[in-house]
């Protein structure tokens, strides 16, 4: 039997390796983070745009349909028939009136209320559901939602605070900053299955001091930088995050002495690439912010995309990219926005690092007995800092975890 | 040209990417695309919905060339090798001016160095084959589709 979790001494600077392993932490964090007093990313409004159309996606280990009704409102429930258990919505998409589950043929309206039960009087006076079931005590869970500029957020839990408040002050101005009320066009998806926990991507995105070593794409071509210009912010609880940075050049300088590898000798054949414009009123090319529970939001010069995190078991994770740009761009800004995705994703020149570095993340704490990772870079602390040199929004993470957690 | 020397040098052409691929040179893979090619590797889910995002997209040579040298130089990736399987190479019926359309079945194979074989990707080459000056065939478009929803982790190599 597995002794109860111990947090270390260290408090907010030491994390137990068992929490990236074990079954009953994995199951906790199902219930309490993802599928409790969260709002978690599932779409897009234009995935969805007419009265009809579904998408189904996770919330945690959980299948959700999210669905536009008929009166033109997002809404959302839990994708199991009440009946047997079945999965109702087998498609990733479509458009329909009613979801028939394909068992017993059940059928539940946009918001997941039971409509129709076959034979529910029997057949020919035999059989039928007894005389005391009522069809409106098997409405499938609904979700809470929220949207705000086009993006949908949805919650097991029925007492939410605002979207707004959620984020806080900050991580709703950055957030409101890429989604301002213009319509969104996406551009397509791009999934991964990682085979590391969960926390781990949320860990990649939220420390700045790995991204300015390990992705030597990035630093060659001056795109995040440790010495740039640059700031962590985070909400007072510590449940989101910021990193916001500035383009460099692509140039040696004192403080790149540790980065062991830049390549100043690397110059592109085809610059195109990397040709990077303005789009933004202030003068950040680089925000990654980290949205509990589930979500990333990528502003990497001109590429924008949603990282959704879907956890499979403490070992693995789903990560499903959604690529975007807005429905007034040109064509030449839909062009850039697709070669920069060159950058992300499964197959990209930065982010192939990350997700195999998290491999190799999950590979030597499953296979290194009991112990604890530390983060400690830029002090004990957790408050904003200006600068990237800091594990400052992992601390932060952490406590946060911990008290949903209780652990 | 018979059909039948058609369809051998086509073998060839294949074979040769996937040897370049898998067996190296890397750096001379790019060679058999023409210097305006293009190059995409796409989920079928984008494909078949029209949606125009590939993890990996390269529209000339030099950006082929690139990629190669971040695979080389920057990418950091655990020790991997890939097998091609290429198989159903079908030029269209009738081709139309110099451009030849063919498409292909493939499966690659990844062997991560302390694990055992598994499917990296399968799926479809959707390709325009012309003829250079020198009278080779080359690749001036390809389109991988791959099918599965899911990337089993990371594409370090081209497909």
């Amino acid at each position: 039997m597995a002794e109860p979790l111990v947090w270390p001494d260290g408090g907010i600077t030491e994390v137990p390796y068992r929490i990236y392993t074990d079954p009953g932490v994995f199951e906790r964090e199902m219930d309490r983070i993802f599928c409790g007093r969260s709002w978690a990313y599932v779409g897009l409004e234009a995935e969805i745009p007419e009265p009809g159309d579904y998408l189904v996606t996770r919330i945690g280990d959980r299948s959700v349909v999210i669905t536009r009704g008929q009166d033109g409102a997002v809404h959302g429930f839990l994708n199991r028939c009440a009946h047997r258990g079945v999965k109702v919505c087998r498609e990733r998409r479509g458009n329909c009136r009613m979801f028939v589950c394909p068992y017993h043929h059940w059928s539940y309206d946009a918001r997941g209320r039971l409509k129709g039960v076959p034979f529910v009087k029997g057949v020919k006076q035999q059989g039928g559901m007894p005389e005391d079931f009522r069809r409106e005590d098997h409405d499938l869970p609904e979700l809470a939602i929220a949207t705000r500029g086009g993006v949908i957020f949805a919650s097991f839990a029925r007492d939410m605070p605002s979207l707004e408040r959620y984020l806080g002050e900050t991580n709703t101005a950055y957030f409101d900053r890429v989604f301002d009320g213009r319509a969104l066009r996406v551009l397509g998806y791009a999934r991964q299955r990682i085979p590391g926990n969960w926390k781990l991507m949320f860990e990649n995105i939220k420390d700045p001091y790995h991204a300015s070593l390990l992705h030597v794409f990035l630093v060659t071509f001056g795109l995040f930088r440790a010495d740039q210009r640059s700031q962590v912010r985070m909400d007072p609880s510590g449940a989101h995050a910021l990193l916001i940075s500035r383009r460099g050049t692509q140039q040696a300088s004192e403080h790149t002495r540790d980065i062991a590898n830049l390549r100043e000798d690397f110059v592109l054949e085809d610059p195109r690439l990397l040709d990077p414009v303005k789009e933004f009123s202030d003068d950040a090319t680089v925000v990654m912010q980290t949205v509990w529970p589930n979500l990333i939001v990528q502003q990497q010069s001109n590429t924008l995309a949603l990282r959704q995190i879907q956890p499979c078991d403490p070992g693995a994770f789903e990560l499903h990219w959604t690529f975007f740009g807005f429905a007034d761009d040109d064509e030449a800004m839909t062009t850039r926005r697709l070669r920069q995705a060159n950058l992300m994703s499964a197959a990209g020149l930065v982010s192939a690092d990350d997700s195999e570095v998290i491999k190799l993340a999950q590979d030597g704490i499953e296979h290194g007995g009991t112990g604890k990772g530390i983060m400690l870079m830029g002090g004990r602390g957790t408050d904003d800092e200006p600068h990237m040199v800091t594990e400052v929004a992992l601390r932060a993470f952490y406590r946060h975890y911990r008290e949903v957690m209780e652990l | 040209m018979t059909s039948a020397d058609l369809r051998f040098e086509l073998e060839d052409l294949y074979a040769e990417y996937a040897r370049l691929l898998d067996d190296g040179p890397l750096e001379a893979w790019p060679d058999l695309f023409t210097a305006e090619s293009l190059y995409l590797v796409i989920p079928r889910e984008n494909h078949d919905a029209g949606l125009p995002l590939a993890v990996m997209r390269c529209e000339s040579r030099g950006m082929l060339r690139d990629r190669v040298r971040a695979v080389r130089e920057t990418i950091m990736y655990e020790p991997r090798y890939l097998r091609h399987h290429i198989t159903q190479i079908r030029p269209e019926p009738a081709p139309t001016g110099s451009e030849m359309r063919v498409t292909a079945h493939y499966t690659v194979v990844e062997v991560l160095q302390d694990e055992l074989p598994r499917i990296l990707s399968v799926g479809r080459y959707l390709d325009v084959v012309v003829r250079d000056a020198e009278d080779h065939l080359r690749f001036a478009e390809k389109r991988v589709v791959y099918d599965s929803v899911l990337v089993p982790n990371t594409i370090v190599y081209p497909l």
